[in-house]
């Protein structure tokens, strides 16, 4: 008789926790989902190469060990352009203490992104994704977005919208390699 | 709480109301009763009986109908809410801001509220999604809670049953006959010709059909359950994937979430009915509304990076298929559907521009600007050329002296050039607009003379992929063999007995369709003339008739 009660509480215990853990999961995935359908801070950043305007190879597997401050933008965006001087002031602090900087351009052509960083004097490198396939695998919503991306190749911070220099300066030395 | 030990010597389930061998009642309230409640057979129904740790509290919470029933309702009348105003999925907005300012400008102080409720986005809160959950938990544990102990009562049930379980049923008569074993014989030959399950215990006959049918509701919760698991799946990665993307003539794009295939769009098609070709059926349509689409098209290449390709590469794609994706006619692949879901004709691609000396109109020659890819410059005769320095394809106008654009899109194209002939080998700068140049660094004997312009379409494409399907279908189908077995199929019982006095009882139960099992009965009594039966609950209530389970 006290074993068929043990038994049936360890059974009712049971079966309710697997519903529950079921839910609760499904509902903590739905709900994330809304913000970010594939990346979140602590993920792996997805790899991808891309030639700069210099004729460069960048693929963020060979930056381990460094710190990657990867920015997405386009020309037509505000925010993007306001932010580029302050970038590559903090590029020019931070490259020589194995902090990386990368910003992707969002399928425009060669001449209005040459044009663009002839304009604003930028010296960062600057890519083109030109058939939006990183864009895809970051999942990019909004411009800018910039990824902070560790030594260890993980996700430090994901960041949209404008960022004013000091915000860039603190987010370099937070993947800056130790 | 001690498990009962009836009078026939079975040993019941603590809170068993009829024994579930012979069918005696088990406690003073059922003996009471001048009919017994035959649902789920007297049996103990273990949520009724154990209520002591706080895991016992909650299975008792989910396992009682009535709250099942209210979480159906609760969760009816929250779908409905959702349907007043739109969801925010088919708002045409994406920022937060956004959604907000369009539910309040066209829907007002309750569209407003609407929003601010969450009711704009019901179907994804937690809440409802929790809701369903909880609906899900009913319902297994519900059915696990009935389904078990009816089946263990009917494995149970034994051909002989007390009397005191016969008087209770609700079919019933009791008489003496001639020739009782006699009597019972031809009973038992002519309800096995009817397709009963007949067996015999002495002097106590029962005979039954449609058991099955009894575990109908069972089956038809186990489909639900399961079309529940499959829609619960589409949150994990991998099952389902429902994207959209654009893609233009000649261009060649990443599929999102494909993990390494490339569309690329060769042409889109867009026919209409001509009135000659169809003046029998959309004659008067035409006349009416001007044109009928006949056809939207994609006439599209498929592309696949090479295997561990990473994001970004863009040589050795390999060509997998050409293929049209038509309305209801997709794109399949690995999973995979593209469908045609959305257009935008004549987007502009390439404009072919000349130039000339602005007096004479005399030509240095012409030359064409791909809109997606100008270059820097562009050659003409005899040493011409045309610099472009800057590109602006969807110009707004100056803000501060410097040129604005919007968006990539050529919607607006403009172009800062500089023009180079041998009268001015050091150029002369021209700001090209449509329809329109300005010259910011004085006056040019030179422009650049608008020829032709060249368009593309656009094609709106949905990418998707659904792995939970083949789930949902099976759950679909399960949930209809439940319904058809516990609609279509009743679930008969007769009992005839003769006594140890010599009186012949008969009794009779079903679970659905009375009026059938008193014909079936009827038949079996003219033959084997049986003592006289009647619907003790018809007698009773004639007002509240057919009460049926």
């Amino acid at each position: 008789m006290a074993q068929s009660k043990k038994q049936r509480f360890y059974i009712r215990t049971a079966i309710l926790a697997v519903l529950t853990i079921a839910i609760v999961f499904t509902i903590y995935s739905n709900v994330t989902k809304e913000k970010n359908t594939v990346l979140q801070v602590g993920d792996k950043a997805p790899d991808f190469a891309l030639v700069d305007l210099e004729g460069n190879q960048h693929r963020l597997s060979d930056y381990k060990g460094e710190g990657v401050f990867l920015n997405f933008w386009g020309t037509w965006c505000k925010p993007c352009a306001t932010e580029m001087p302050a970038m590559d002031n903090q590029y020019n602090v931070y490259k020589d203490q194995g902090v990386q900087t990368l910003a992707i351009n969002i399928g425009e052509s060669n001449l209005k992104v040459n044009s663009f960083k002839n304009s604003y004097g930028l010296s960062f490198p600057i890519a083109i994704d030109q058939n939006k396939s990183v864009m895809e695998s970051y999942n990019i919503a909004p411009l800018p977005t910039t990824f902070l991306i560790n030594p260890d190749g993980r996700i430090e911070k994901i960041i949209k919208g404008e960022m004013t220099e000091q915000d860039i300066a603190a987010f370099m030395e937070q993947i800056k390699p130790s | 709480m001690d498990k009962i030990v009836c009078t026939c010597g079975n040993v019941n389930p603590a809170g068993t109301l009829l024994c579930e061998s012979c069918g005696r009642p088990l406690n003073k309230e059922t003996e009471d009763k001048k009919l017994v409640d035959m649902r789920y057979e007297g049996s103990a129904r273990r949520s009724q009986t154990y209520n002591k740790t706080i895991i016992d509290k909650v299975w008792n919470f989910f396992s009682s109908v009535k709250v099942g029933v209210w979480l159906i309702i609760i969760i009816l009348v929250a779908a409905s809410i959702g349907t007043i105003l739109p969801q925010v999925f088919y708002v045409p907005a994406t920022s937060e801001v956004d959604i907000a300012a369009y539910y309040e400008r066209i829907y007002g102080t309750f569209g407003t509220l609407y929003y601010e409720l969450g009711l704009s986005d019901l179907y994804s809160s937690w809440w409802f999604q929790a809701l369903v959950g909880m609906l899900g938990i009913s319902l297994i544990i519900a059915s696990l809670d009935r389904v078990i102990p009816l089946y263990k009562s009917l494995k149970k049930q034994k051909t002989k049953r007390h009397f005191s379980f016969l008087k209770r049923q609700r079919i019933y008569g009791i008489g003496n006959i001639e020739n009782g074993e006699e009597s019972i014989k031809k009973a038992e030959e002519k309800l096995k010709t009817m397709r009963y399950n007949v067996k015999r215990e002495g002097n106590a006959l029962l005979a039954e059909r449609g058991r099955f049918s009894r575990w109908g509701p069972y089956v038809n919760h186990l489909g639900l359950i399961l079309f529940l698991f499959g829609v619960m799946l589409r949150a994990l990665p991998g099952f389902y994937v429902d994207e959209t993307m654009w893609l233009r003539e000649g261009e060649r794009l990443y599929i999102p979430e494909t993990n390494g295939y490339f569309l690329e769009s060769k042409e889109f098609i867009y026919e209409t009915y001509s009135k000659e070709e169809s003046e029998e059926v959309y004659g008067d349509a035409i006349d009416r509304v001007g044109v009928i689409a006949k056809n939207y098209q994609t006439n599209v290449a498929l592309y696949k990076g090479p295997e561990g390709a990473v994001a970004g590469h863009l040589e050795d794609l390999t060509f997998e298929k050409e293929a049209a994706i038509q309305v209801n006619k997709p794109l399949k692949f690995d999973n995979f559907s593209v469908f045609q879901m959305d257009f935008r004709l004549d987007e502009l691609a390439s404009m072919t521009f000349q130039l000339q000396d602005k007096e004479t109109a005399e030509s240095f020659g012409e030359f064409t600007i791909n809109l997606s890819d100008p270059q820097p410059v562009y050659e003409l005769s005899n040493g011409s050329k045309v610099e472009i320095l800057d590109y602006y394809a969807d110009f707004t106008g100056f803000e501060e002296g410097v040129p604005q654009s919007q968006s990539p899109l050529p919607n607006n194209p403009a172009f800062l050039v500089k023009m180079y002939t041998p009268e001015f080998p050091n150029g002369e700068t021209s700001f090209v607009m449509i329809k329109e140049t300005l010259e910011p660094l004085g006056e040019n004997k030179h422009k650049i003379a608008f020829q032709s312009v060249e368009t593309r379409d656009v094609s709106g494409l949905t990418i998707r992929k659904d792995l939970t399907l083949p789930i949902l279908m099976l759950g679909g189908l399960i949930f209809m063999i439940g319904v058809a077995q516990g609609s279509y199929w009743n679930h008969r019982r007769i009992w005839i007995q003769q006594l140890e006095d010599g009186q012949v009882v008969i009794a009779a139960h079903t679970n659905k369709n009375w009026l059938s099992i008193l014909r079936d009965m009827d038949t079996v009594s003219e033959l084997a003339n049986l003592p006289k039966y009647e619907d003790q609950q018809d007698e009773d209530s004639k007002a509240d008739k057919e009460e049926g389970v």
